[in-house]
């Protein structure tokens, strides 16, 4: 079915023997099946099944049949037959390999032959696989070099002799040695080593290892630039640089050392004065807890984040991930608490003193992770207020630099510099420094401008050259944008992400894009729009976040957005979202009060849906959404249905929701709307 | 992006694919079709389903195929990949296809092949192919997708599943057929597919993954599987419909991997090959298809990237109720 080149029409005397051919071969499996099916299994008609997967490897049957016919022979066998019994099949299967060395039921027929305990051509097999894999001829050797049936086959051996692992890396060290471009020999090589490394080996500590791999892998991408094998292991040793092994970080709102100034409905209006960064305002007295893992963890709940403060009825704590409620991991974890009492509170929450805590890859908090945080009521005056918020005036800048309140909101819990973690910062400044002496060359400025974003991952936020590689890092990704057009938007993905990472790297930088809005009692609004920015990212830094700007961007999902359970206010205006499933992050905000979706191409025609599976609702049970949604109108459904206080939405300038028909489902959906697209809605 | 123009880049000669179809169903005799004879399910699958994005299901006779498919059953419930051969796994999944197809799953003993596919799995949560014990990830795909659209994926330990699954995924964010084993696009989708469907795919690093996956585009325009291969018209299915399953098949030129799947083509005899120039056939031809399909090329019905069915079938099936 592959690589065979497309001919003329076949002579004659081709198409002759091409149909004696296969009248032959119909004759055979003829025969074949009628053995098959009256279980015969004689010396004669198991040869037969030979000869058929001789021509014929795939023909997944007669490998069944083999099967049953050693079975029902092992049955009736002299004990001293059995060893030539099962060597006939691996003669078999030798000869079907010759036909096709990617046979699925070639291979597979003879792990069965070996698990039937046929111990003594063990030690063979590895010798066996040793031989194809150094074969003289070029085109032979390519096939067998990458053949995953063999690397399968060979753990599948390497197991059952139980080789060992510092045995098996030498074999990849050869193969690599042999031929830098095998993708294979690396992916193997990276597999043994986590292993090694995690069963805490002899000379296999991360330290060692990583530093002798980096070295290792240098020849490799020096020499030969093109070949991509060596480049995906050495992103992989970065990723094995960065990462402290078990080790989980995590940021909470309401932040360490903040107070939380609880206000009324009436918050909006008035124009008192406190701390903006901290105002929340609250209808029920209740806030959240918001906690935010660098990994999806699962094993939150009240037994294992304690709440040591004087405000009754929080016991049983329900803290709920987000957004996967059905599978109970996720990054972000949310919990209500009551607030009842006339006087301040301190609030003291500790988690990671039980080691329950845990992502999926098994990380959890090295260290108990504790912050204290002061709760407040302020009791405001009237209903909260009836007027649209508009997106273009009323806003002052907030000078927020020095603020003390923003730069305790921002600290994400820092690794402690402990023995573990010097060697990193220095393995990666090492690297840096010999990448810099490259050429230019797309891996050489990927790899580049991912090490200096690593490198400013082991900077803590206090330290004075926090921030400074992002104007290089940035360049980066605008040079490879013209070097490698065709990945273009995946470097724009990447330079939204440092831009980001820039904005939200120190209060210096953050507090230029921060204002307050006049008409909500100058709630403090975060501004970033019209930063070309094609994707959400450093949302653990913005938790604090109620009022937010993406305007004017190149979004074209919410996809981040679920982790801002402060947000109540979001401009998605003019960005390039081109359905309501790719907002179904939005569902989680159930905070939102004000929504502008307006100018961007929800409902186009034909769209190819790359957001449904992302969805953990996007396959309801039909009980759920009634016959009445339209289906044009599920994914709008779905998302505005769980907004239960939204009050102002704007969807003009988008391709399915224009007109009457859209308006008067969305009023029925949404029953607190009161304004949309700059109407009032008749109550 | 801007939807691929047919006037730039050549044109899909549609009428011809559906007549190379047409006429290889007919060709049973044919070497060629002798040797592929025990994945005939397979074959009519991709047939099928290519004529159906085509919207020309209906040039072929829905009786004939059905009464067929049900020559292929066997006792135990599972299909066989021609009538007479072995039932397996992967045969079955054709065999539901097929059916959803012609919105006939209706005449199945539902319990029956649910309970077939639902026995092959094991008990650290992987699918063997067949009563003799072959494990892949081909297979947990395939047995999750088969549940799904018979409605009964409730049969089988989901979360043992996806357990499994998880287990196969590679340093490089990629997943394998076994533990341990290299990623492979081919495995990749069954895994992304089989994690889309049972809502698992907050388990995949999605911007790791798209990476690797992204870097499968060659000067060719077309895909590879795995580094440092030669593109092939199948990736444009495999690759591309993970692409979409986790959102990042924006970090891919479209526009040149249309205009690669376009000169695969056989623009005299219809059928679409692995690369310009190589010989056709029924298995490219669908995936060449199917690629242009998630490339939202004109004339082409839409088709699910993780069910590999068209969009339209999906819906009818997942929207009524008749459960397990």
């Amino acid at each position: 079915m592959h690589g065979r080149k497309r001919n003329a029409a076949l002579k004659p005397e081709e198409e002759a023997a091409s149909a004696s051919e296969a009248l032959e071969l119909r004759s055979l499996q003829s025969q074949f099946m009628s053995n098959h099916h009256q279980k015969i299994y004689t010396k004669e008609a198991i040869q037969l099944s030979a000869k058929l997967l001789e021509i014929n490897p795939e023909a997944y049957t007669a490998w069944n049949y083999r099967k049953l016919a050693v079975e029902y022979n092992l049955d009736s066998a002299d004990p001293s037959l059995v060893n030539s019994i099962l060597h006939k099949e691996l003669e078999v299967v030798e000869n079907a390999l010759k036909r096709n060395l990617k046979s699925y039921g070639a291979w597979y027929h003879r792990k069965w032959v070996l698990s039937k305990g046929h111990c003594s051509s063990l030690d063979k097999e590895l010798q066996l696989l040793n031989k194809y894999q150094k074969l003289d001829d070029d085109i032979k050797k390519n096939l067998v070099l990458r053949n995953f049936h063999l690397w399968n086959y060979r753990r599948f051996v390497v197991e059952l002799t139980k080789t060992s692992e510092q045995d098996e890396l030498q074999h990849t060290t050869d193969m690599i040695n042999d031929n830098f471009s095998n993708y294979s020999a690396w992916h193997n090589r990276s597999v043994l080593l986590s292993s090694l490394i995690a069963k805490k080996a002899d000379g296999f500590t991360p330290k060692e290892t990583i530093r002798r791999e980096f070295d290792y892998v240098h020849n490799a991408i020096f020499t030969e630039e093109d070949d991509q094998s060596g480049w995906f292991y050495y992103l992989w040793l970065i990723d094995q640089t960065v990462k402290m092994e078990t080790s989980l970080r995590a940021s909470s709102w309401p932040s360490d050392g903040s107070t939380i100034i609880l206000s009324g409905p009436g918050c909006f209006n008035g124009s008192y004065s406190s701390s903006k960064f901290t105002t929340y305002c609250s209808e029920s007295g209740s806030f959240p807890l918001i906690l935010y893992f660098d990994q999806a963890v699962s094993g939150v709940s009240s037994s294992t984040v304690t709440i040591d403060s004087e405000l009754k009825s929080n016991e049983d704590l329900v803290w709920e991930p987000v957004p996967e409620k059905n599978s109970q991991v996720s990054c972000v974890w949310v919990a209500r608490l009551k607030f009842d009492s006339t006087e301040p509170v301190k609030v003291k929450v500790s988690l990671g003193k039980s080691r329950e805590i845990v992502s999926s890859t098994g990380c959890n908090l090295s260290t108990p992770y504790e912050f204290v945080f002061t709760v407040h009521i302020y009791d405001t005056v009237g209903e909260s207020q009836e007027g649209t918020v508009s997106w273009t005036d009323g806003f002052d800048y907030l000078d927020a630099q020095s603020s003390k309140d923003l730069n305790s909101l921002m600290a994400l819990n820092q690794l402690k510099a402990d023995t573990g973690f010097e060697w990193r910062k220095q393995a990666i400044k090492i690297e840096i420094e010999q990448f810099r002496k490259l050429p230019d060359s797309k891996f050489g400025k990927l790899i580049l401008a991912k090490l200096l974003m690593a490198e400013e991952t082991t900077i803590s936020d206090d330290d004075a050259v926090k921030g400074v590689h992002y104007k290089e890092i940035l360049q980066l990704y605008n040079d490879l944008m013209a070097l490698d057009s065709w990945h273009d938007q995946y470097y724009k993905d990447e330079y939204s992400v440092a831009l980001l990472h820039k904005v939200t790297s120190s209060t210096e930088f953050l507090s230029r894009h921060l204002f307050r809005y006049r008409n909500m009692n100058n709630i403090v609004c975060l501004r970033l729009n019209n930063l070309t920015l094609s994707r959400i990212a450093s949302v653990e830094k913005l938790l604090f976040v109620q009022m937010l700007d993406l305007s004017h961007n190149k979004l074209h999902s919410a996809e981040g957005l679920e982790a801002l359970q402060l947000l109540c206010c979001l401009n998605l205006s003019n960005n390039r979202i081109k359905s309501f499933s790719a907002l179904h992050s939005l569902r989680h905000l159930k905070q939102l009060r004000v929504l502008d979706v307006s100018h961007n191409h929800i409902g186009g025609k034909n769209l190819v849906d790359t957001t449904r599976y992302l969805c953990s609702l996007s396959f309801p049970n039909s009980g759920e959404i009634g016959r009445e949604v339209p289906s044009k109108y599920r994914d709008a459904y779905l998302v505005l249905r769980d907004l239960m206080k939204l009050k102002q939405l704007d969807i003009r300038g988008n391709d399915l929701i224009s007109g009457e028909e859209f308006s008067s489902f969305v009023s029925q959906v949404v029953p607190t709307l009161v304004w949309l697209d700059g109407h009032k809605l008749a109550s | 992006m801007s939807s691929t123009s047919s006037s730039q880049m050549g044109q899909l000669v549609a009428d011809k694919h559906v007549r190379y179809i047409l006429m290889a169903e007919k060709k049973k005799e044919s070497l060629e079709s002798v040797v592929m004879d025990h994945l005939r399910m397979n074959g009519a699958y991709w047939g099928l389903t290519t004529l159906d994005l085509l919207d020309k299901l209906g040039t072929v006779s829905e009786d004939e195929v059905v009464s067929w498919i049900m020559t292929c059953q066997h006792e135990s419930g599972g299909f066989a990949g021609n009538t007479g051969h072995d039932p397996h796994i992967l045969y079955t999944l054709s065999a539901v296809q097929i059916l959803a197809l012609f919105d006939k799953i209706n005449i199945l003993d539902v319990g029956k092949v649910s309970s077939y596919v639902a026995g092959l799995q094991n008990e650290d949560g992987s699918f063997s192919g067949d009563m003799w014990g072959e494990i892949d990830t081909r297979f947990s795909y395939i047995a999750i997708c088969c549940l799904s659209l018979l409605k009964c994926l409730d049969k089988i330990n989901v979360e043992k599943a996806v357990e499994y699954i998880v287990s196969c995924k590679n340093l490089d964010g990629g997943f394998g057929c076994t533990p341990g084993a290299e990623s492979h696009a081919g495995q990749i989708f069954c895994c992304v597919g089989a994690l889309a469907i049972t809502g698992s795919l907050h388990h995949v690093d999605k911007d790791l993954l798209g990476w690797w996956l992204c870097e499968r585009q060659t000067k060719t325009g077309g895909l590879n599987g795995r580094p440092e291969k030669l593109p092939d018209v199948c990736y444009s299915w495999w690759v591309l419909s993970s692409l979409i399953m986790i959102d990042r098949v924006h970090w891919i030129d479209k526009a040149k991997l249309a205009k690669f799947i376009l000169d695969c083509q056989d623009l005299d005899n219809g059928g679409i090959s692995d690369r310009p120039e190589d010989a056709v056939d029924i298995f490219h031809t669908y995936f060449g298809v199917a690629g242009l399909s998630l490339l939202e090329y004109p004339g082409v019905k839409a088709i699910d990237p993780a069910y590999a069915l068209p969009v339209d079938v999906i819906n009818r099936i997942i929207f009524t109720k008749n459960d397990c």
